[in-house]
């Protein structure tokens, strides 16, 4: 049974995090996710469960701690906003080199730079593209709503094991700051450390016992030949999650004449979108990536065979627009709209921009 | 009252030479030696054994653990 | 009486301990590092905790300290170790959890993430080993060289004006209340190995009281930084080191000496 409670999204990530058996939240406050902590802090979990809270020294500290603890083979997470997320990079390529279970979650803001404090989605880039340095790629969920927001957590910490990589779960300003409806999962028990090292032990640090050799944890590999193949193996992985778990949502596409592509709270706005642009007699659909990476390559690839146009919706200057011309291979027109700054675009204005840029 | 004999036996392909065990040994037993190791390292060896007794103190300082030590009582 | 009667297994009174690796040490000639790990490595055997000891290794000369130690290790970014421990620790209450750093990594890069894990008193074991210079990437200035010492980025000596005074991170964070231990020790010779052991297996034993930081600093030679033999390195350490960095416990029991 289900628990139905009105939370913020920042609230009900962190709780989320609670009921499905997080060992360790390490954070630091910043604007617009600081309520992730702080409910954290407040509710107590290590009462509750055991949960470690622990707030760092700076982001930087936060995601080594994350990565101390992963190594261990512990379910925990760390959340933070773009700037913050910028601090992490350097330890989230750490953690994907090194194998390391772990989600890190950025509630984004404007920027570059210390940028605002209201939401944007300007970090698809850094998300999708690597932003630490080095060949890996991240896990990325990208909730559109407070259930989103909740039910994720426990689906990154599914994916983060299954593969022993990080994931991101790409949130926004809006999504953290705004209240819904949310069914709350049960509390589930957090692994023993018994059961743990069953499972895990095989590669985690726990201490050396005399039934096996030493465990190491690194991301270093000074012969090339073993660099090589240990990032192909990253490879092998990112592979699969793109054969086994891309997740999307399709809107009102089986007869679209135009598509829009957008993600996040983005996605919220543009669903208004299309219901105006239908009362129009306008046939746009709307496709939603839940995952950013894997990406709807594909999905992208054969709705261009039906649409006239697609219109990239993003609160930015133009990030996402490039993969969905890169999915639909120039076969149809794509732009892209979005404003910044920390304003939101509102669904008239995402009509127009159809309207302008993509119907004419 | 009990005598002491030491011996010490060196790992000469584990010695990098630094010398190290040298000026803590209180009976000046070890030397570096002419040859050679695989490394291009001169080796630490015994030049006085009748010596040594086995104190130890070659073997804790040295940073690769090339020595270990031995050491036996005899009646005086 | 023959070499080879004494040099019998039963005569053995010095060997090095398995809990080191047969890899071969990376190490230059006559380095601290090997030293200080073996001692650290025989304290843990003798203690017989090594089910329940997890390293942080840092980077720098021993980054691949995982490679000869053989216990459970985990890598750290330069400077975070202290909160990869701290993470390790929080998760792991019982366990010996025990960072193993040079002077870049800990008084450098890792300021915060030092001061910090010491501020809040974490139960973890920080070893510190400080040769005043950045000896795995060729020989550079560290915030712990010497003023007038000469590095490939002083190469005109160390000038405080410019660069600042030698940092004595331990003194800073030994007044810290979430220390308890703090020790500063060397290995060049027998003597000082020997305390230097006795300093790391109080450090160690210190986990179970749960009293905070046991911050084991020592002070080592770097002989191909320092453009010397091992043997003149270690003169030159105790002539110019030493009177700086000063040997001896300086927090005991959480109360400063």
């Amino acid at each position: 049974m289900s628990e139905l409670k009105l939370m913020k999204g920042n609230e009900a990530l962190a709780e989320a995090a609670i009921r499905c058996g997080v060992d360790a939240y390490f954070g630091y406050p910043i604007t617009p996710q600081t309520e992730v902590i702080e409910y954290l802090m407040t509710e107590q979990p290590e009462k509750r469960t055991g949960m470690v809270v622990l707030q760092a020294e700076s982001e930087l500290a936060a995601i080594n701690m994350v990565y101390g603890a992963a190594s261990t083979g512990k379910r925990v997470m760390t959340s933070s906003s773009s700037p913050g997320i910028s601090l992490k990079l350097e330890g989230i390529s750490y953690l994907a080199g090194a194998e390391l279970p772990a989600v890190i979650v950025n509630v984004v803001r404007g920027g570059p730079g210390l940028g605002t404090i209201q939401p944007s989605q300007a970090d698809y880039f850094q998300s999708v593209k690597g932003g630490g340095h080095g060949d890996y790629k991240l896990y990325v969920l990208a909730p559109s709503s407070v259930q989103e927001m909740s039910d994720f957590v426990e689906d990154a910490f599914d994916i983060a094991f299954k593969y022993r990589a990080p994931v991101l779960i790409l949130s926004d300003g809006l999504i953290g700051q705004m209240m819904e409806k949310v069914n709350l999962k049960d509390q589930k028990e957090r692994m023993s450390n018994k059961e743990l090292i069953e499972k895990y032990g095989s590669w985690a640090t726990t201490g050396k016992t005399k039934n096996r050799e030493r465990n190491i944890i690194t991301s270093l590999d000074l012969q090339s030949e073993k660099m090589e193949a240990r990032v192909h193996r990253l490879m092998k992985k990112y592979e699969q999650m793109e054969k086994e778990d891309l997740r999307y949502e399709k809107i009102l596409c089986d007869d679209a004449e135009y598509l829009i592509v957008a993600y996040g709270s983005s996605a919220r706005i543009s669903q208004k979108a299309v219901e105006l642009a239908r009362e129009k007699g306008i046939k746009v659909g709307l496709l939603r990536p839940i995952t950013l990476f894997p990406f709807p390559k594909k999905q992208l690839f054969e709705l261009a065979n039906q649409v006239k146009g697609i219109l990239s919706v993003e609160l930015n200057t133009g990030q996402m627009v490039e993969d969905v011309r890169l999915s639909v291979e120039f076969k149809v027109p794509v732009e892209h709209f979005g404003r910044t700054g920390g304003i939101i675009h509102t669904p008239e204005e995402i009509l127009e921009a159809l309207e302008q840029k993509i119907i004419k | 009252m009990a005598k002491v004999k030491g011996a010490i036996v060196v790992d000469t392909e584990t010695c990098k030479g630094c010398e190290v065990c040298i000026p803590v040994c209180p009976e000046n037993v070890i030397s570096m030696s002419t040859e050679v190791n695989r490394k291009g390292y001169h080796y630490a060896y015994m030049s006085n054994p009748e010596v040594c007794t086995g104190c130890t103190n070659c073997g804790i300082v040295c940073p690769d653990r090339a020595i270990s030590v031995y050491r036996v009582k005899v009646s005086a | 009486m023959d070499v080879l009667d004494i040099i019998k297994p039963e005569n053995q009174v010095f060997c090095k301990t398995k809990l080191m690796t047969d890899t071969p040490l990376s190490y230059c000639p006559g380095c601290g590092h090997g030293t200080a790990h073996n001692l650290t490595m025989e304290v843990i055997d003798e203690m017989g905790i090594v089910e329940d000891t997890i390293g942080v290794a840092p980077v720098g000369c021993s980054v691949l300290a995982y490679d000869f130690m053989n216990i459970d290790m985990t890598q750290a970014a330069h400077g975070r170790a202290p909160a990869v421990a701290t993470a390790i620790s929080r998760c792991w209450p019982e366990k010996y959890v025990f960072t193993y750093q040079g002077d870049g990594d800990l008084a450098a890069i890792g300021t915060a993430e030092t001061i910090h894990a010491c501020n809040r008193g974490e139960n973890i074991v920080i070893i510190f080993v400080n040769n005043g210079i950045y000896g795995m990437t060729g020989g550079q200035m560290a915030p712990t060289t010497l003023e007038g010492m000469k590095s490939s980025t002083s190469p005109y000596g160390r000038e405080i004006a410019t660069m600042g005074s030698p940092l004595k991170m331990t003194e800073l964070i030994a007044n810290l209340p979430g220390v308890y231990y703090v020790t500063r020790q060397a290995v060049h010779t027998h003597k000082h190995a020997r305390k230097a052991k006795k300093a790391i297996r109080k450090a160690f034993e210190n986990i179970k009281l749960k009293k905070g930081i046991s911050f084991v600093e020592i002070v080592s030679n770097c002989n191909s930084g320092w453009k010397m033999t091992p043997n003149d390195a270690n003169v030159w350490m105790e002539e110019n080191m030493f009177p700086y960095f000063q040997l001896g416990d300086i927090k005991v029991d959480g109360k400063l000496k």
